[in-house]
């Protein structure tokens, strides 16, 4: 037993030897996560901050100067042009020199005056369609505002019903504070499931993997010296993300750390066990690789990452309940937003227990088969 | 055309050519070498590992450019116009880049193609390649899955798809078995002769470099020697005797005494016998005299490797490593009719296809045991399966009384293995491989401090201990390779073709630790391709298309066949004839099973 | 004799044909490997069914929970107009408490309380409806935000015009979502699917195949022969082209008869435009797999360069316009923002000239610079 363990050990040393000697794999290792944490917390928004806008106003009056006053006076938004034709909206948005053009009709002023409703025309590029959508519910609410205002220098009654909206967790409703924590899932998962992988791949194709098994080593060793780093490396990584998260971006951390550590050890467990299945199947170094793109890209689009899982058809649902990334992220969404703890946690820490134990046993009998 | 007045096809004046390690060492792998060869003429390039043939070989093909010094090909300088010559010259790479997942006919086709051969010209020529290549039978199947020899083949063909003027060829034989070697040697040979090829081949069977036109000798960048292979062979005129060992001495052990000797150049066994080379003239040389003291001899003719040896040795340079010392801190006392390996009915079927057919050996403790055999005979699954990589199909194995493929895991610690490719961890250094491998091996604290001392000291790897042993010269490798398995002291060592691709020099000093490992108790099996090494082997076991042929001691294998008196025959001979005898009768019975059909 | 070389060589038939068995060669290589297949046809067609059927960033249904502290006949009937919203799938309680349970559990998205005192205020002139949302997802919840306001602003507008209440706003938006009328947002993913299957079978499988013949030493022999280096090149660039455009048309047939996505422009300026940016993606993965010549740090890199900005930074599922001004100075050099930006306007817009003529100018100029820079590198030497 005691044997076992210490040649379990020597292999992991020897592995973390091998990543962390070469400048050139510390570097892969762990620069781009970080990089990319810093890029995508930037990027990774639906929040937005630049909206190009045009303006048909054909009624030239105080109100409707007012109304566009108040469009320039926002942060999000940024006039490009005062157009004077319908056909000029139509240019400016086909061209995308503008998202949207608001379009306020001649007699604007003269129906507020008269206490009727007006009408301003929105005209929005759905070629994104989310992003249109979100720039009309920033032009909703600065009209809001407007009607509020008007009302009371009108003094007309206040709305009948207000809707007071509050959010849980993340009161801004900032997209970053959704994506750094699964951002955490996600790098790690990707760098993990590839480096054991490639290096049980490695390991065959250059013949190591012989020399390896006519010493005392069992498979079931040669699986744990294999995951044991894989793991260390993800931990260390998921770390500097962590870092990343806290000390640059400032997002405030709920829960607790043992919590977040446990899950993500589970989840490791079950990215190494992917990884493992994964080199079990190829037979050069260019299949792991392009095997383990190939179980990545399904694993991250159905990890509610980008879209939400809730929006996907009911089959759909199902099926990412196979993925060990979509409990990731929840786990770590929920501890870090929500400070959830390990009770709470149950409905995701078990079905990824079972998704490690299931690949990690799967992938040492497809191993002891193989070598057969 | 081609008159003894014609300028050489290729030409170097002073050529230097120098590299830099990743580990920032300068390396001067040519060194103001003038060489040329002359048009017509077959030219052997020889020299021990790192003496710049390759190099020369790159350079003549235009793939790199000389620092300094000019080099002209076919009347061309190769380093301003390397197209030029390229279009008109063939060469094969030591590792011929065959697309392996291309079949035979594709690999011909695409370089057919790329040399703009019409299909007139191809229909002509491909039957002859197929046919001398003897691939003609699988012109449809994958080239990742020929054996090594038929790889080295068809990478001839593929090179030799229309008529270059000058052919360039880097180590054709390595990993190639006698008859496989044979044969390219003899297409070789027909193209010089019949169709006045120029050929530059290099290559590390000396016995190869005799039937060359000339030779070229470098030894680390720099030219030691040029012109007809007998200048060198003359080299050790008068110098070469046979040894007969005294009764009841093996002629290994004489070897390996005589070799140790400061007053020996050279020697290896021969035939029972043991073929020594002097320093100095018969009878004057008083060292070889005393080491030969009441020794029955016989004076020989010179070979092309005595003169060889004669040379190195004649230069100052790297020596054999003291290889002899090699002691073991625990000798195993075994006795000798204990049987450590049996191997009975053994069989090992890939599908339909049996890789290795009812093979049964005994090997006992202390022995050394020779596997050998063409390319795909059967060897290295044999080994895979002794060593529990593999299971087999049926029969029995035994190593150390057990089968390591059910056995505990601790069973392996007494085996060591040596695979047939350098098969550790490239980018770690000496010192790292050899502590992960005594740990695996379950060597610990000071143990393990007093092992990895040992094996640094025994096989002189100081010097390289921070190098990461992917970049470890050749015989270095090989070295750290041993050293790894011996760190353990296992009762039996596998060696996997462990000279292939190994010159002279790193041979004998291989072998000479192997002798001294068998003296001390360690049963060593080896595969190899070099008929010469089964000299040191205590038994031999020839294998073809997964059977055993023949097995006994050398000398009852080379009488297997039944020479001629007087006539004695060397262990390839035989080999080649006890092989192609198999395949005759194999051939013969199938076509009278075909005819009754 | 030179000349004689030249003529034998250097031939335009004779140039053809090597080409053309270079080409035949490393489709042989792909077909033959299983991998190659994965990941040009297989992780393909996963991405086109992914895209098409999983991935949406509509929300409905969400599952929320309506409090109704006091069941009085106006709270009722705003409840119901959450019940009847196709956006909710709402579950009516009556103590709050229970429904933080259900959010801290996450099996609601959003809690909307009804107050008890909401009847009362709303006769005042002066009612709040809270609506409470789970903010980690901050898209999500915005979206369900303003599902939920829409919803009140419905049942205040209908009791308005029930007489019941005084008037809403003075001031109404009514705003058209041009291009994509049903604000689906399958009509953006789809164009970043293109995106991607084109990165991937352009830049990801090329980024292998060079460092693999300098890894197995096939170049050596082949440079020793009378080809040339451009002639490699396109030898390696032509199957895995005409692999792209199968993965183009794989995904133009599923966008439309699958996912009945229209494509409004032309179709020769899609595809016009898509050869460019294959280009590009073919000569990026060359140059990657030319200049580390080692396939496993070839295919980091190429992730890392290519495929994760294409996929993060093109501006089809982020918007560029979120972005911070450095981050998109960044996207400038990113062939696959000025592909989205055609891609977009081609589906769903028409050949919109004004967006077409600068961007495939913009992939023009990079496919030459890439194809360049790799004739640069690519020398017939060992060096």
């Amino acid at each position: 037993m005691i044997e076992s363990i210490l040649r379990i050990l020597a292999l992991t040393r020897k592995e973390l030897l091998a990543v962390l000697k070469d400048p050139r794999g510390r570097l892969t290792l762990f620069v781009p996560p970080i990089f990319q944490c810093l890029i995508y917390g930037y990027v990774a928004s639906y929040d937005l901050n630049d909206v190009p806008f045009a303006v048909l106003d054909r009624d030239h009056s105080a109100a409707s100067r007012d109304l566009i006053a108040r469009l320039d006076g926002s942060r999000n938004f940024h006039r490009q042009a005062g157009l004077f034709r319908n056909q000029d909206a139509t240019r400016w948005i086909d061209d995308r020199r503008v998202l949207l053009v608001i379009s306020i009709d001649q007699d604007f002023e003269r129906r507020l005056m008269l206490g009727q409703s007006a009408e301003i025309q929105l005209l929005a590029d759905g070629r994104n369609s989310n992003t249109a959508g979100t720039a009309a519910g920033y032009v909703s609410a600065i009209i809001a505002e407007f009607n509020a205002a008007w009302r009371a220098a009108h003094g007309l009654a206040g709305m009948p019903v207000q809707v007071s909206l509050r959010a849980w967790f993340n009161p801004n409703l900032e997209t970053r504070w959704h994506m750094i924590p699964s951002l955490i899932g996600t790098l790690t998962l990707l760098q993990t499931l590839l480096l054991t992988a490639m290096s049980v791949a490695r390991e065959r194709e250059e013949g190591t993997l012989d020399q390896l098994l006519v010493s005392p080593f069992r498979p079931i060793e040669v699986m744990a010296g294999k995951a044991l780093p894989s793991v260390l490396i993800g931990i260390v990584q998921a770390t500097n993300i962590l870092l990343v998260a806290q000390l640059w971006f400032r997002i405030p951390f709920e829960g607790s750390y043992l919590t977040l550590y446990t899950g993500l050890t589970v989840f490791l467990l079950s990215a190494v066990g992917v990884g493992l299945l994964v080199s079990a199947i190829s037979a050069t170094m260019q299949q792991a690789m392009l095997y383990s793109f190939l179980v990545m890209m399904p694993f991250a689009l159905l990890s509610g990452l980008a879209t939400p899982i809730s929006s996907m058809p009911e089959t759909l649902q199902q099926f990412t309940r196979l993925n060990p990334l979509r409990y990731a992220i929840e786990i770590a969404e929920r501890v870090y937003l929500e400070g959830a703890g390990l009770k709470l946690l149950a409905p995701d820490l078990w079905p990824l227990a079972g998704i490690a134990l299931g690949t990690l046993l799967l992938a040492s009998w497809m191993f002891r088969h193989r070598v057969a | 055309m081609s008159t003894a007045a014609s300028p050489p096809v290729l030409e170097g004046r002073s050529v230097s050519k120098g590299y830099r390690l990743p580990t920032g060492e300068a390396i001067q792998a040519l060194d103001a070498v003038s060489v040329e060869v002359p048009r017509g003429t077959l030219t052997a390039l020889v020299g021990p590992d790192g003496a710049g043939k390759t190099t020369l070989i790159r350079l003549s093909a235009g793939l790199i450019s000389v620092d300094s010094g000019t080099l002209s090909v076919l009347g061309e300088n190769v380093a301003r116009h390397p197209e030029r010559v390229q279009e008109r010259l063939g060469y094969m790479p030591q590792r011929f880049g065959l697309y392996e997942d291309l079949t035979v006919g594709e690999n011909l086709d695409l370089y057919a193609d790329m040399h703009g051969v019409t299909a007139a010209e191809r229909s002509a020529r491909y039957p002859r390649l197929l046919g001398m290549t003897a691939l003609e039978p699988f012109t449809r199947r994958l080239a990742g899955q020929l054996s090594g020899g038929m790889k080295q083949k068809l990478g001839l063909a593929c090179t030799l798809v229309r008529s270059p003027e000058l052919l360039l060829l880097d180590e054709p034989t390595v990993g190639v078995d006698p008859l496989s070697r044979r044969d390219l040697w003899a297409i070789i040979t027909q193209l010089v002769r019949e169709q006045g090829l120029t050929v530059l081949v290099s290559t590390s069977y000396l016995n190869e470099a005799e039937r060359c036109d000339r030779s070229i000798v470098l030894r680390e960048g720099k030219l030691l020697a040029q012109g007809p292979p007998t200048e060198v062979s003359e080299l050790a005129l008068g110098r070469v005797f046979l040894v007969q060992p005294p009764a009841g001495q093996s002629a290994r052990s004489l070897q390996a005494r005589l070799i140790d000797d400061p007053g020996i150049v050279d020697a290896v066994p021969e035939g029972g016998q043991v073929r020594v080379v002097t320093p100095g003239e018969s009878g004057k040389d008083l060292a070889a005299g005393i080491a030969l003291r009441g020794l029955e001899v016989a004076a020989a003719e010179p070979m092309f490797e005595d003169g060889f040896m004669t040379l190195l040795r004649s230069t100052p340079g790297e020596g054999l490593a003291a290889a002899g010392s090699m002691t073991l801190e625990r000798p195993h006392h075994a006795l000798r009719e204990d049987v450590v390996v049996s191997v009975r009915e053994l069989v090992r079927r890939f599908g339909s296809f049996v890789a290795v057919d009812r093979v049964s050996f005994e090997v006992r403790s202390g022995e050394i045991f020779g596997l050998l055999g063409p390319n795909g005979a059967g060897k290295t699954t044999t080994f895979r399966m002794l060593c529990g990589l593999l299971p087999a199909s049926s029969g029995t194995l035994r190593v150390a009384g057990m089968d390591l493929r059910k056995a505990r895991a601790s069973a392996r610690q007494r085996i060591g293995y040596v695979a047939q490719k350098f098969s550790l961890y490239g980018q770690l250094s000496v010192s790292e491989n050899l502590e992960f491998f005594a740990s695996a091996y379950g060597l610990h604290r000071r143990r393990r401090r007093e092992r990895i001392a040992w094996a640094l000291e025994e096989f002189e790897l100081e010097r390289m201990i921070r190098l990461p042993s992917g970049q470890l010269p050749g015989g270095y490798r090989q070295r750290l390779a041993m050293a790894i398995a011996l760190l353990h002291e296992p009762e039996i060592l596998f060696l996997d073709e462990p000279t292939s691709g190994a010159d002279p020099l790193a041979r004998r000093e291989f072998w000479r630790r192997i002798t001294a490992l068998a003296e001390q108790g360690v049963t060593i099996i080896v595969t190899t391709h070099f008929m010469v090494e089964a000299e040191y082997c205590d038994r031999v076991a020839i294998m073809d298309a997964g059977r055993v042929l023949a097995q006994g001691t050398p000398a009852e294998v080379r009488g297997w066949t039944g020479a001629e008196p007087g006539h004695a025959l060397t262990m390839e001979d035989a080999f080649i004839r006890i092989v192609e005898s198999a395949r005759g009768q194999a051939t013969s019975r199938s076509e009278h099973a075909g005819g009754a059909a | 004799m030179n000349t004689h070389g030249r003529s034998l060589h250097g031939g335009a038939l004779a140039r053809a044909r090597r080409i053309w068995s270079l080409v035949r060669k490393e489709t042989h290589q792909v077909v033959r490997d299983p991998s190659s297949i994965a990941t040009g046809i297989v992780l393909p067609l996963i991405l086109i069914l992914l895209f098409g059927y999983g991935l949406s960033l509509d929300v409905t249904n969400v599952p929320i929970a309506v409090v109704l502290e006091a069941p009085t006949p106006e709270a009722a009937e705003l409840a119901a107009g959450f019940q009847l919203s196709p956006y909710f799938d709402a579950s009516l309680l009556t103590a709050m408490h229970e429904a933080e349970t259900l959010m801290l559990e996450r099996k609601v998205d959003a809690i909307v309380r009804i107050r008890p005192d909401f009847a009362r205020e709303l006769s005042l002139g002066a009612a709040e409806v809270q609506i409470l949302v789970h903010g980690t997802d901050a898209n999500k919840a915005r979206i369900i935000q303003a599902y939920a306001q829409g919803a009140v602003a419905q049942w205040s507008a209908r009791r308005a015009a029930e007489g019941k209440d005084p008037a809403a706003g003075p001031v109404l938006v009514r705003d058209r979502l041009w291009f994509n009328p049903a604000n689906d947002s399958h009509h953006f993913l789809i164009p970043g699917l293109v995106v991607l299957v084109m990165t991937l079978i352009g830049a990801l499988l090329t980024s292998m195949v060079m460092a693999r013949e300098w890894e197995r030493g096939t170049l050596e022999s082949l440079f020793v022969t009378p080809v040339r280096i451009d002639e490699i090149l396109l030898g390696k660039t032509i199957p895995y082209f005409v692999l792209g455009m199968i993965g183009l048309s794989l995904c133009l047939l599923a966008a439309r008869f699958l996912f009945a996505v229209p494509v409004r422009g032309s179709i020769w300026v899609l595809a016009g435009a898509s050869m460019l940016y294959l280009l590009v993606a073919l000569g990026a993965g060359l140059f990657i797999s030319t200049a580390t010549r080692s396939q496993f740090v070839a295919s980091q890199i190429t992730v890392l360069v290519t495929f994760l900005p294409a996929f993060m930074l093109s501006g089809f599922l982020f918007d560029l316009r979120s972005m911070p001004a450095a981050v998109r100075a960044l996207t400038t050099i990113l062939p696959a923002r000025y592909y989205v930006a055609v891609l977009q306007s081609s589906f769903l817009a028409g050949d919109v000239w004004g967006v077409i003529v600068p961007n495939t100018a913009a992939l023009a100029v990079m496919a030459v610079v890439v194809l360049m820079l790799n004739r640069a590198i690519t020398r017939k030497s060992l060096d």
